[in-house]
């Protein structure tokens, strides 16, 4: 079970001509509550295979919400309901008998706030993969993840020292480097540098470059230059009000980055984009 | 020096309505002070009044001996009633700890509303349960027509010590950010996983904390021991199913005999038993701030 899913072609240009895009999220008429709020209605994306896709909008209209469907970690939210179909790889991941823990093994999850346990480097990184069984080999694989993160020339002579001595930047690439430890298939990020200095910043921006050519990486960001950035595909998602007066989010427009920054079809994304609103 | 016309355009010093305000914050801040003086003076009180009384016999042999045989005038020693009350607590932790645990596990990380709320109301009822009523059920369900026995002294502990440690666990397992939680869960982690590799580890200082103080509450909890195990002989007594000597009765028994040298050693013992309860306070607080510099970042 569990197969590792890693791309073949790791020489996707950076703007893949449509025909050779390969879709993993695959998301249809997703509506997401809490109770009798309405985080986000009437979302249609693709979230394509090797790209960055970054999600934009003003503060409550649901793009974390809209990221944490992905990898169901709504779950955990007392009075959460989703509606709509969310498919992975055509699997519909709020179908019956799907298992949340296999959802979250292979869309893994790097969060707003660096959020280490009160473990050592290692036990951080090495913590998953043991639970999962994969047990074997651990010093390469933790080695490997701390590589893929950018981070092991900064603690290959501290493994055993806690990983909550370590810098904001550094915790937020450990937080990286447990998510990918697992080799997981996709990555979510949701605001992942927020909480941290320009310079951290650029650090994982950078990173997210490398990334991509083994992962698929979502991410959350009210940063449009980080957006600008880092993301091959953006979805730009907005605040609306329906008849009844409650307010929810929508996505507004979803292209290659370039066009939805420099032309966007959207008056609502222009708005936005050229620092008008939001 | 200000001059008359800046004194009329602004008065900083304030109108007699401002003048009582202040004398009655004054007032309210006096009486504040001087109730948590007397808190403080009180404790000194009761420290100072058991050991200027005890402090006399206080000796090796007095901490280590067995009990003095009646109307002795030697003054033997409480070596056994220090280990035994170490046994019967000792064997009450053992019951209370997991048990108290499991309850703070269960209501914080994976209860609904619906088996929460009556728990934690049956949790909290625990705490105010006079030990006096702990005891007469302990002595109803197991001594009653069998021998007095430490076990069932334990067991009577162990009640006053569950809902103590499930409290403290339960304050502890909150301050666990939320954010621990769902790093890993989204790593692919089970519910179980989490709690037993991340949230219980981090918790782990705050509840050995929790525990010390239960343990701190217990070992002076003289009611359920008075009818479990309140008849015991002089000697070390590690056989929990027998009677186990204990300090709280003897400081009791003691108190109630006619003879001047018992009362002499009921303050002995009562200052050591005292000793052990603020040290082993002091300590766990001193432990529960650091582990919450740990956990908490």
């Amino acid at each position: 079970m569990a197969p590792t899913m890693r791309p073949v072609d790791v020489t996707a240009p950076r703007e893949a001509a449509p025909q050779t895009r390969e879709t993993v999220f695959e998301i249809k008429d997703l509506k997401a509550s809490y109770g009798s709020n309405v985080a986000v209605r009437g979302v249609d994306l693709e979230i394509y295979r090797n790209l960055v896709t970054a999600v934009i909008g003003p503060s409550g209209c649901g793009k974390s919400t809209f990221i944490r469907c992905l990898n169901r970690m709504n779950d955990e939210v007392p009075g959460f309901r989703q509606e709509g179909k969310i498919l992975y790889h055509g699997v519909d991941l709020y179908g019956d008998g799907v298992a949340q823990v296999e959802v979250r093994r292979r869309i893994g999850m790097v969060f707003q706030r660096p959020n280490p346990f009160p473990k050592t480097i290692y036990d951080n990184v090495a913590w998953a993969p043991r639970i999962l069984g994969l047990r074997k080999n651990l010093d390469e694989r933790v080695e490997k993840a701390l590589r893929g993160a950018a981070l092991w020339d900064e603690v290959k002579d501290r493994l055993k020292k806690s990983a909550l001595a370590l810098s904001g930047g550094q915790q937020q690439r450990l937080c990286i480097a447990r998510a990918i430890a697992i080799e997981p298939e996709v990555l979510l990020l949701d605001e992942p540098a927020s909480a941290l200095d320009p310079i951290a910043t650029a650090s994982i921006e950078e990173l997210m470059h490398d990334l991509k050519t083994d992962y698929t990486l979502v991410i959350v960001t009210h940063n449009m230059q980080q957006a600008a950035r880092v993301a091959d595909r953006t979805a730009f998602f907005s605040l609306e009000v329906d008849e009844s007066g409650q307010g929810a989010g929508v996505l507004v427009e979803y292209d290659d980055t370039g066009k939805l920054f420099t032309a966007p079809s959207d008056k609502r994304t222009e708005d936005y984009v050229t620092g008008r609103f939001g | 020096m200000a001059t008359v016309e800046q004194a009329l355009k602004i008065d900083l010093r304030g109108d007699a309505r401002l003048r009582r305000r202040k004398l009655v914050n004054r007032l309210a801040e006096a009486i504040a002070i001087l109730s948590a003086a007397a808190a403080v003076a009180l404790l000194v009180w009761v420290v100072w009044a058991v050991a200027e009384r005890g402090a006399s016999l206080i000796s090796w042999s007095f901490l280590t001996g067995d009990l003095p045989i009646p109307f002795s005038t030697e003054v033997g020693g409480i070596g056994p009633l220090i280990v035994g009350s170490a046994v019967l607590v000792g064997i009450a932790t053992l019951i209370a700890l997991p048990v108290g645990v499991l309850i703070a596990l269960f209501l914080e990380e994976f209860a609904g509303n619906w088996l929460r709320v009556p728990i934690q109301l049956a949790i909290d009822l625990m705490v105010g349960l006079p030990s006096v009523i702990i005891a007469v059920f302990i002595f109803g369900t197991l001594v009653y027509g069998h021998a007095e026995n430490g076990l069932a002294g334990s067991f009577g502990l162990a009640i006053v010590m569950l809902p103590l440690i499930t409290r403290a666990t339960q304050e502890v397992l909150r301050l666990v950010p939320r954010e621990q939680r769902e790093g890993a869960l989204a790593l692919g982690a089970s519910r179980w996983r989490t709690v037993v590799g991340i949230i219980l580890p981090a918790s782990l200082g705050g509840i050995l904390t929790g525990t010390v103080l239960a343990v701190a509450r217990a070992v002076g909890e003289t009611a359920p021991l008075l009818f479990a195990t309140g008849i015991f002989g002089r000697t070390m007594q590690l056989n929990p199913n027998q009677a186990v000597p204990n300090m709280p009765v003897q400081i009791f028994n003691w108190s109630e005999s006619p003879d001047p040298l018992d009362h002499k050693r009921a303050w002995a013992t009562a200052l050591v038993l005292m000793t052990l309860v603020l040290v082993m306070s002091l300590v766990a607080r001193i432990a529960l701030n650091w582990s919450r510099r740990n956990t908490t970042r």
